[in-house]
């Protein structure tokens, strides 16, 4: 029995602004850009707008990133429901399930939710943009360890995840090439992918090391730009433009840092507790899902993340992505867009504007023909947070 | 000054760790005692994760753990851990529950294996101690 909120509300705008390596915008100019795309896509004026939910990436713990001041450059005065998220990569679903509960409640009609970044500085490189983090004076007490230990910034939390999965379960650096391979194909499909180049897997292997056991190419890209998506009710999203893509299933699972004995959340991530409540909500299970959009800041999490839903046994994910079945014509399509590895780095909007893609039917080359269920998730921290959501062509 | 060669940011004591790293100075590994529940714990806040318990005691403990997982890094982020290249960073699972980031010292890179038993080996960079660990012989 599904839940009631299945199919409240639907997602009926999209604005994707140009990304990448694109400089003399502030995040704040990106969100301003992709808000006023996501309106004309959905066909409202911005009069039409009564929700407005923020999320600024790296540049929201760095400073600069967008904030509150959003509402007031896009000159928003009659907001019924305004907040600035952060619970990291998993914010972009997270807000897209706090709009629908809002409109369900009737706090809100049409819910404009952007995620915006700008951390690339010109002549800068990624590193330098997402590991400054250890670079700051003074780290201190026991969370100042890792600093002292040479840990720096989110690369190296994964690559000491990914490691305990393979000594755990045997997991292999092809399996993960094969996930950096998969979506790689589905990129050169994809015209706003950043990698358009084919990947083998032997051009995998030899990409450089970043931290063993990831190299260059298992990790994700770093991209400036914005993405913002509009959630509307249902009597609306059925007389407006574009086919609506229906909320299905909401989960969430935070496991925080594990920090003791005990604690498995490199290898058992809070996307298991969430894959039960968005299973339960949607009424559907892993056997339903055609198409996942993963969140993807690395191989390794596509790998877990597939694990925790329930696609396959735990520890068995390197066998299910090893025969290329996350691939263009493969069993269960993933990252049909490239993904944060191939095509752009916008957190959870990533996963989530494939994921409106797909639904929509609007695919182009990449379009994978049977639609009618699609999984997104987002993923922030180190394993720390996770959301998802369903989402379906079909109202019920 | 811009000569000078660049330092690695070491963890410096806060008002919570101040014993912590006292003891490194002696090569000594504190843990902190929930004074409720009586979990160890390396502490982030005087506040226990485990019982929401506040007061706790520093009590000394063998320093022997197992490496839970490691990574080896090659990235250049930070001129200071250049020469240093590739270098390893483990989590080190202490037999008492709680697990902290160290480097682990005394074995190849090539050598370090996720469950290794290790133990506390204090080293020094700067003025500061840090916590490294090294294969039990």
């Amino acid at each position: 029995m599904a839940h009631r909120l299945r199919g409240a509300a639907a997602i009926t705008g999209l604005g994707i602004t140009p990304m990448g390596r694109i400089y003399g915008k502030s995040s704040t100019d990106f969100a301003v850009d992709a808000v006023r795309l996501a309106i004309a896509d959905a066909g409202l004026d911005k009069s039409d707008i009564d929700g407005l939910l923020i999320n600024a990436g790296i540049t929201g713990f760095s400073g600069g990133g967008v904030s509150l001041q959003l509402q007031n450059v896009l000159g928003m005065g009659n907001l019924r429901l305004l907040n600035h998220m952060n619970a990291a990569g998993s914010t972009a679903a997270q807000m897209v399930q706090y709009a629908t509960m809002a409109i369900d409640a009737g706090m809100a009609k049409h819910v404009v939710c952007v995620f915006a970044d700008a951390p690339l500085q010109q002549g800068g490189s990624s590193a330098a943009a997402y590991g400054n983090a250890g670079r700051r004076a003074g780290p201190s007490g026991i969370l100042g360890l890792s600093a002292g230990a040479g840990h720096f910034g989110a690369n190296t939390a994964y690559a000491l995840a990914a490691k305990r999965h393979m000594s755990l379960y045997g997991t292999t650096q092809d399996q993960f090439g094969a996930i950096a391979v998969a979506e790689r194909a589905w990129a050169t499909m994809n015209p706003a992918a950043k990698m358009q180049d084919p990947l083998t897997i032997e051009e995998y292997h030899a990409s450089r090391w970043i931290v063993e056991p990831l190299h260059l190419l298992d990790c994700c890209l770093v991209s400036n730009g914005a993405v913002a998506v509009i959630v509307s009710p249902p009597d609306q999203a059925k007389e407006m433009p574009q086919p609506p893509v229906w909320v299905w299933g909401m989960g969430q699972g935070h496991p925080g840092d594990a920090r003791r004995a005990g604690d498995s959340a490199e290898t058992e991530t809070g996307a298991r507790l969430a894959a039960e409540t968005v299973f339960r909500m949607a009424g559907v299970g892993p056997e339903d899902i055609d198409v996942c959009e993963l969140y993807d800041c690395y191989t390794y999490t596509v790998l877990v993340t597939l694990e925790d839903y329930g696609f396959c046994k735990k520890g068995e994910g390197g066998a299910f992505v090893e025969d290329g079945k996350l691939g263009p014509g493969g069993s269960l399509p993933t990252n049909t867009g490239g993904g944060q590895l191939s095509a752009y780095y916008m957190w959870g909007m990533t996963p989530l504007s494939e994921a409106v893609i797909q639904t929509r039917g609007q695919g182009g080359e990449r379009q994978v023909e049977k639609h009618d269920l699609i999984l997104a998730t987002g993923n922030g921290g180190a394993l720390s947070y996770h959301a998802s959501l369903i989402l379906s062509p079909h109202q019920n | 000054m811009a000569d000078s060669a660049p330092v690695k940011p070491v963890s410096q004591p806060d008002e919570l760790t101040e014993p912590f790293f006292a003891a490194g100075e002696e090569g000594r590994l504190l843990l902190a005692t929930c004074a409720a529940c009586g979990e160890m714990r390396l502490p982030t806040s005087p506040t226990c994760p485990i019982c929401l318990g506040e007061g706790f005691e520093w009590n000394e403990v063998s320093g022997r753990g197992t490496v839970y997982t490691f990574a080896v890094m090659h990235q250049r982020y930070h001129p200071a851990w250049e020469p240093d290249l590739p270098y390893n960073i483990a989590v080190v699972e202490l037999d008492e529950g709680p697990r902290m980031p160290a480097n682990i010292v005394g074995v190849e890179n090539d050598d370090i294996v996720v469950g290794m038993p290790v133990e506390v080996a204090w080293e020094r960079e700067g003025d500061a101690p840090v916590p490294r660990f090294r294969p039990v012989a």
